[in-house]
């Protein structure tokens, strides 16, 4: 199906199912145990166990490897190193190889995964590989290395500068300005599975059950890496314990598993060790940004400037944390840049919602700080400074792009939004948190030892497409099966897709099945870039309407006008069971949704404010977290209980962002140091308090026919930066460098009564 | 993990001479911090004594009005005991500052105390580390140290100890018995226990080979204030950056020791005196001659700051 | 927090290797170095595993095992006994994914051997109830999405289970404000308690509202 004018009212609109906060449908299995991740699917008795070595160094080279002791040791099958493992291409969303050797690109890249008959005996005889290495030196450090950062080339964030009118001239000119350098630090994803995967070949065809995001881009990833025929290459993925991002592409749990189970000739199963994820895995980059505004002094925005640096491994992406202020505000003058430096620390890549959850961390920061300047309230001035149209043009093509010559006449250089209930967000939460009750001098709010203080952000994040497909099947009883590849990383998918085939077949939720994650599926848009929810339901959607005109065809109805509902079909007084259409044999119907260019005729991006209420420590520097708001114009919320999850999610993960998450970077050995759940601390149960998310009424008929958009990484968008400015109304202290541990505060807390 | 011999020990004397006869023999308790260690192979024991047999799981009355905590019991069951709660509160405050809820029920009295240091060098066993391997070099010092000691440092070490019930414990006078494989015991003074790094980083206890702990006693309670205070970036389940324990009488003199700047829980009696004077004179006294690193430099200044507040609420009556 | 004593290291070996290592960022340093350079080297007298028989009660069922000593609660329960329902997160006790009850307690099932619970009564996630008949808790968890990911759950409910028997049982937190007095089963408490299982999806506030909706009915 091709969705390419915005659309009209279809069966989704009935929202007998969709728009209902229906529980889980695999929530009794995940609740008792019962629903099978990477590690837990029971391929054969013989399934063997691999433990992964990964390199004791930064940067350099393996001069040799003594795999004797660990060869002789009990229990052990096999061992793969770069030596052995054939001939490996590097798969196109890696930026790095997965198995180093003789060259090591970064600290703990995998160099060797020993196999043996238990898990025990495996992890015993990895510590006995005897490794010769030759250090060379490295760049580890972004602050020293950003005046080599060069101009990136475009990738999934647009182009690395944009330019609208005289930025230069508007900021010299501006009645008030300012100018200000915030940086935020490198993070890890640490989802709660580690990354894991069992590998089982049969003659020449590969099975893996792994714990992946995008199936499609996995086997495509594994084909190339091994060399051999995508259709030989099974991924099988139907629960995944987290991704945020990192699970996005295939990783070394999955590559070794497949080359060890080669290797052995027999399945073999690996999970990183938790300690090893942080340097193995991918993680999102440091950046440093400078950001500039000139306003007039009623506090229109005339001048914005937002220029970010990051680094990363050769041949390696920038974190577009620029992308946001493309869009966001309006002001005439603007001008954005994204340089990129090259790093030998591990690679850097997409963690939930890559480029605008830094972005943000730093913009609102800004924004804050200048409605201070300009003695407004943040609320207003960001109301001031709303647009309609997109202030930038972020979408227009690459020069690469080979549509680029036909567009400039058909899509606006300022595309409206196709949707932007920002100024309703701020609004709306700004009366139900009490934003009238802040002082806005700060440190004026002191109870006992804490210093109160409630802050605000933006949100904001784009709405991206993606092709997606289903596959439904219609049986004798009427149940409704639904195979996508499609993958549910905690965000709802499994649910979501069973409420729209549902709404669109006419049955209840529990005569639909969803089977999810297993590359013999269509290819759907998998799960990232807050793109997973909209578009594979949109895919279910043209599945289901392909099979309501097969199953019209079937009964002899006129497929327009038949009303699918209560498990029967009726047109013109007559009504038939579903079911009857599929006796005595099933019906089947593929297909997907494809977009045309109504994301270049209208900008689509999601939108929303966060409130943070904290208390600082005044004798400490610590903060707590008091209250959270999020208030979210995101289309229409396919389920709001599982939706609202994602946002509290997200608002929480960004709280750790804000007060704790930093992997810090040893420069002198090159390496994320705290690479463990206790040194790189995440938020706990006591750091987050109650959590209210609201969503506003929204369709978006421009996004596809579900009228949905994402909403799950909009939750994480400047919800650190409200926490930073709540943290400077509280205190009066304005910190720019994240997180906001209680160190940066403590020399300028008051006294000690 | 290497492989290793197991065997579960039924009295303190057999657990001691099992370790005797068995070169490379560690006890194991809770496990929480040895198993941690296995599994990375930095700890290698070759034989393991199971210990919980012990019995060692009461807490007790002495006749000198103290408490004897045996050396098995739970951090769970030693913060929730009512005498301690009632008499020695800043023993259950601090208990209940430490690990989470299930490692406090897993954890003992005595494997609290010799718990090892959570330095992210001595955790990776890639990088030198004077503590694990002795002579490899100190990484830490002029690395990531943000968590690290400020005081009784030496150039081969400056990792802190974890542990929250240490600093209670020395705030309190504890006395820890032992027994060793020829049957014959001792008491070691808590302040004696844990050392300083100097250039045996490595050692980190007086405990000698096959010496085993039995128990830890408190002298008659002391009353006063009791408080404990951890900072630390997260609300809960995190090591200090900086822990206060401090008895606070009502005439103003009191004890303090402090967790999370030194090798060991780090008390100096002869600030104490100082305390009618306030916070400031006291930890003059108490971290005089502190070297510590650009990133850690705050806990100073955070030491004051909380024992300022500390002795505040008391003198004000809010604790 | 182990038992272990410290005096007994004989680390010479570390002689080989300890002038090698150079901490250099500016010029490249050929070193020779082991992986495990500061690690214990093995002694390949020492490298066969041992094999122990233990027999403890999981889910009300005995069972009995020969396993390799080296074998944690964590790994017989999901290796041996296929009892997969409780996760490993992180090995270390670092997460709390891993939460089963032993004799009524919440552990870490990652940081105790199997062998050290010969005797025990285990209950796992798969012990409390089944897709068909949940556990009210379980019940409560669905109906509150106290989950996204599903990998920290079964250890979320299992710690929930036994932390509102510990304030039950009058055991304080830190979270209590009169160590004397009994604790009660208020928000901070419950939050205080919960926090050695780590949800990185972030369903504290709906996992909250789930075990306070239990609390409510009957503890």
């Amino acid at each position: 199906m091709k969705f390419d004018i915005p659309a009209t009212t279809n069966p989704i609109d009935q929202l007998k199912v969709v728009g209902q906060p229906v529980d889980r449908i695999e929530g009794p299995l995940k609740t008792t145990g019962t629903a099978p991740y990477a590690y837990e699917h029971n391929v054969g008795p013989d399934t063997a166990y691999g433990y992964v070595v990964g390199a004791a160094i930064a940067k350099g080279r393996i001069a040799s490897i003594d795999q004797s002791a660990a060869k002789a040791a009990p229990g052990v099958l096999g061992i793969v190193t770069a030596e052995n493992a054939g001939k490996l291409e590097k798969g196109n969303f890696n930026t790095v190889k997965l198995l180093g050797g003789p060259n090591v690109d970064h600290y703990h890249q995998a160099i060797a995964v020993v196999v043996a008959g238990t898990f025990e005996q495996a992890r015993a005889a990895a510590q006995l590989l005897r490794v010769n290495y030759e250090r060379s030196p490295g760049r580890f450090d972004l602050a020293a290395e950003k005046d080599t950062a060069i101009k990136p080339k475009p990738g999934f964030g647009g182009p690395s500068d944009s330019s609208v009118g005289d930025f230069a001239g508007a900021f010299a000119a501006a009645p008030v300005q300012f100018e200000a350098t915030y940086t935020t630090p490198d993070q890890s994803h640490a989802m709660m599975e580690p990354h894991a995967s069992i590998a089982k070949w049969e003659g020449d065809k590969l099975t893996v059950w792994t714990s992946n995001q995008m199936i499609a881009w996995g086997v495509g990833d594994l084909s190339k890496t091994l060399g051999i025929p995508k259709e030989n290459v099974r991924l099988i993925s139907p629960y995944i314990g987290g991704g945020f991002g990192g699970k996005l592409f295939l990783r070394a749990d999955a590559l070794l598993a497949a080359l060890a189970a080669r290797e052995v000739r027999r399945p073999v199963k690996v999970a990183l060790q938790r300690p090893l994820i942080m340097n193995n895995t991918t993680h999102r980059p440091a950046t440093i940004q400078r950001i500039r505004l000139g306003a007039t002094t009623d506090g229109k925005l005339t001048a914005i400037a937002h220029e970010s640096w990051s680094g990363d491994q050769p041949g390696g992406q920038p974190e577009t944390a620029v992308s946001q202020t493309r869009l966001l505000y309006a002001g005439e003058h603007r001008m954005t840049a994204m340089r990129l430096a090259v790093l030998d620390l591990p690679e850097g890549n997409a963690m939930r919602a890559p480029g605008e959850a830094p972005g943000m961390m730093a913009l609102e920061i800004a924004i804050d700080e200048m409605a201070e300047k300009l003695g407004l309230d943040p609320v207003e001035f960001r109301i001031r400074n709303d647009t309609q149209v997109a202030p930038d043009n972020p979408a227009k093509p690459a020069a690469s792009d080979p549509q680029s010559k036909a567009l400039p006449e058909k899509h606006p250089s300022h595309p409206p939004f196709s949707q932007r209930q920002f100024v309703e967000c701020l609004r709306l939460g700004a009366e139900r948190f009490g934003w009238n009750q802040r002082d806005p001098k700060p440190a004026q709010a002191r109870e006992g030892s804490w210093l109160r203080g409630i802050g605000v952000a933006s949100a904001f994040r784009n709405n991206i497409l993606m092709k997606s497909a289903a596959r439904v099947r219609l049986d004798h009883r009427g149940t409704v099966t639904i195979e996508t590849d499609m993958t549910d990383i905690g965000t709802g998918s499994y649910t979501i897709i069973a409420q729209t085939a549902a709404e669109m077949m006419g049955v209840p939720l529990k005569n639909v099945v969803v089977k999810l994650g297993d590359s013999q599926f269509p290819v759907s848009c998998g799960s990232g870039g807050q793109f997973g929810g909209n578009n594979s339901t949109s895919g279910v959607y043209a599945a289901c309407a392909k099979l309501r005109e097969a199953v019209a065809q079937k009964l002899g109805f006129d497929a327009q006008t038949a009303v699918f509902a209560n498990g029967t079909v009726t047109a013109n007084g007559r009504s038939v069971p579903l079911a009857q259409a599929a006796d005595p044999s099933e019906l089947v119907a593929e297909d997907g949704i494809e977009y045309g260019d109504l994301d270049k005729k209208y900008q689509q991006s999601t939108f929303g404010a966060h409130f943070v209420e904290v208390a600082v420590n005044a004798v400490t520097g610590e903060t707590r977290v008091r209250r959270m708001l999020a208030v979210c114009a995101a289309g229409r919320i396919l389920n709001p209980k599982t939706a609202r999850s994602q946002v509290i999610g997200a608002m929480t993960m960004g709280v750790g962002a804000a007060l704790m998450e930093d992997l810090v970077v040893d420069k002198r050995l090159g390496f994320f140091v705290n690479h463990d759940l206790a040194g790189y601390e995440v938020p706990v149960h006591a750091d987050i308090p109650h959590q209210d998310v609201i969503f506003i009424d929204e369709t978006d008929p421009i996004s596809s026919p579900m009228k949905a958009k994402g909403v799950g990484e909009l939750g994480i968008c400047g919800v650190a930066a409200a926490l930073a400015n709540a943290v400077y109304n509280a205190t009066g202290i304005r910190v720019r460098d994240y997180p906001i541990t209680l160190d940066k505060l403590i020399d300028r807390l008051p006294p000690v009564a | 993990m290497k492989p290793f011999t197991f065997e579960r020990a039924r009295t303190p004397t057999e657990a001691a001479s099992a370790a005797a006869r068995h070169p490379g023999a560690k006890f194991i308790a809770g496990g929480t911090n040895l198993l941690d260690l296995m599994k990375l192979e930095i700890e290698t024991p070759m034989h393991l004594i199971d210990v919980n047999g012990l019995g060692l799981d009461k807490i007790e009355a002495t006749p000198d009005g103290g408490l004897r905590i045996g050396a098995l019991v739970r951090n769970t069951d030693l913060a929730a005991d009512a005498r301690v709660r009632q008499d020695y509160a800043v023993l259950s405050r601090a208990l209940l500052a430490g690990a989470s809820g299930q490692l406090r029920n897993m954890a003992t009295t005595a494997g609290n105390l010799l718990q090892r240091t959570r330095c992210p060098y001595f955790y990776d066993t890639n990088m030198p580390c004077n503590k694990r391997a002795p002579g490899s070099g100190c990484s830490a010092i002029g690395g990531f140290s943000r968590q690290h000691a400020v005081i009784g440092v030496s150039d081969a070490c400056i990792a802190t100890h974890p542990s929250d019930m240490a600093v209670a414990l020395r705030v309190l006078d504890a006395v820890v018995e032992t027994i060793r494989p020829d049957g014959s015991g001792r008491s070691i003074p808590i302040a004696e226990l844990h050392r300083l790094p100097g250039d045996q980083p490595h050692i980190d206890t007086v405990l000698r080979a096959g010496e085993i702990i039995t128990a830890v006693t408190l002298p008659k309670p002391v009353g006063g204030s009791q408080l404990y205070y951890k900072v630390r970036d997260r609300a809960s389940f995190a090591f200090a950056l900086v822990a206060v324990a401090a008895i606070i009488q009502q005439d103003g003199t009191g004890r303090v020791a402090l967790g999370g700047v030194a090798h060991k829980p780090w008390r100096v009696e002869a600030a104490e005196a100082e305390m009618p004077k306030g916070a400031q004179a006291v930890v003059a006294r108490l971290l005089a001659g502190a070297k510590p690193t650009e990133e850690n430099a705050f806990k100073l200044k955070l030491v004051e700051r909380v024992l300022t507040a500390m002795l505040a609420d008391v003198r004000g009556g809010r604790v | 927090m182990d038992e272990s004593e410290d005096l007994e290291m004989d680390r010479g070996e570390f002689e080989l290797t300890r002038r090698d290592f150079v901490i250099a960022t500016t010029a490249a340093v050929a070193i020779a170095m082991l992986p495990r350079a500061y690690g214990a080297l093995p002694s390949p007298d020492t490298l066969s595993p041992t094999l122990m028989k233990v027999a403890f009660k999981v889910n009300g069922q005995p069972r009995e095992l020969e396993l390799d000593t080296r074998t944690t609660l964590l790994d017989a329960l999901r290796e041996h006994l296929k009892l997969t329902g409780t996760k490993k997160g992180c090995d270390h006790g670092q997460c709390g994914a891993c939460t089963v009850l032993v004799n009524g307690r919440r552990m870490n099932s990652c940081l105790t051997l199997a062998a050290m619970q010969q005797g025990a009564d285990i209950t796992t996630i798969e012990g409390l109830g089944t897709p068909e008949h949940l556990h009210p808790l379980q019940a409560a968890f669905v109906k509150c999405d106290g989950f996204q990911c599903g990998y920290c759950t079964s250890g979320q409910i299992c710690s929930a289970v036994a932390m509102m028997r510990e304030i039950e049982a009058g055991i304080p937190s830190h979270a209590t404000a009169v160590l004397t007095s009994r604790p009660e089963l208020n928000e901070a408490e419950i939050r205080e308690r919960m926090s050695g299982n780590i949800c990185r999806c972030g369903a504290y506030s709906n996992i909250h509202e789930a075990i306070h909706e239990v609390a409510g009915r009957q503890v």
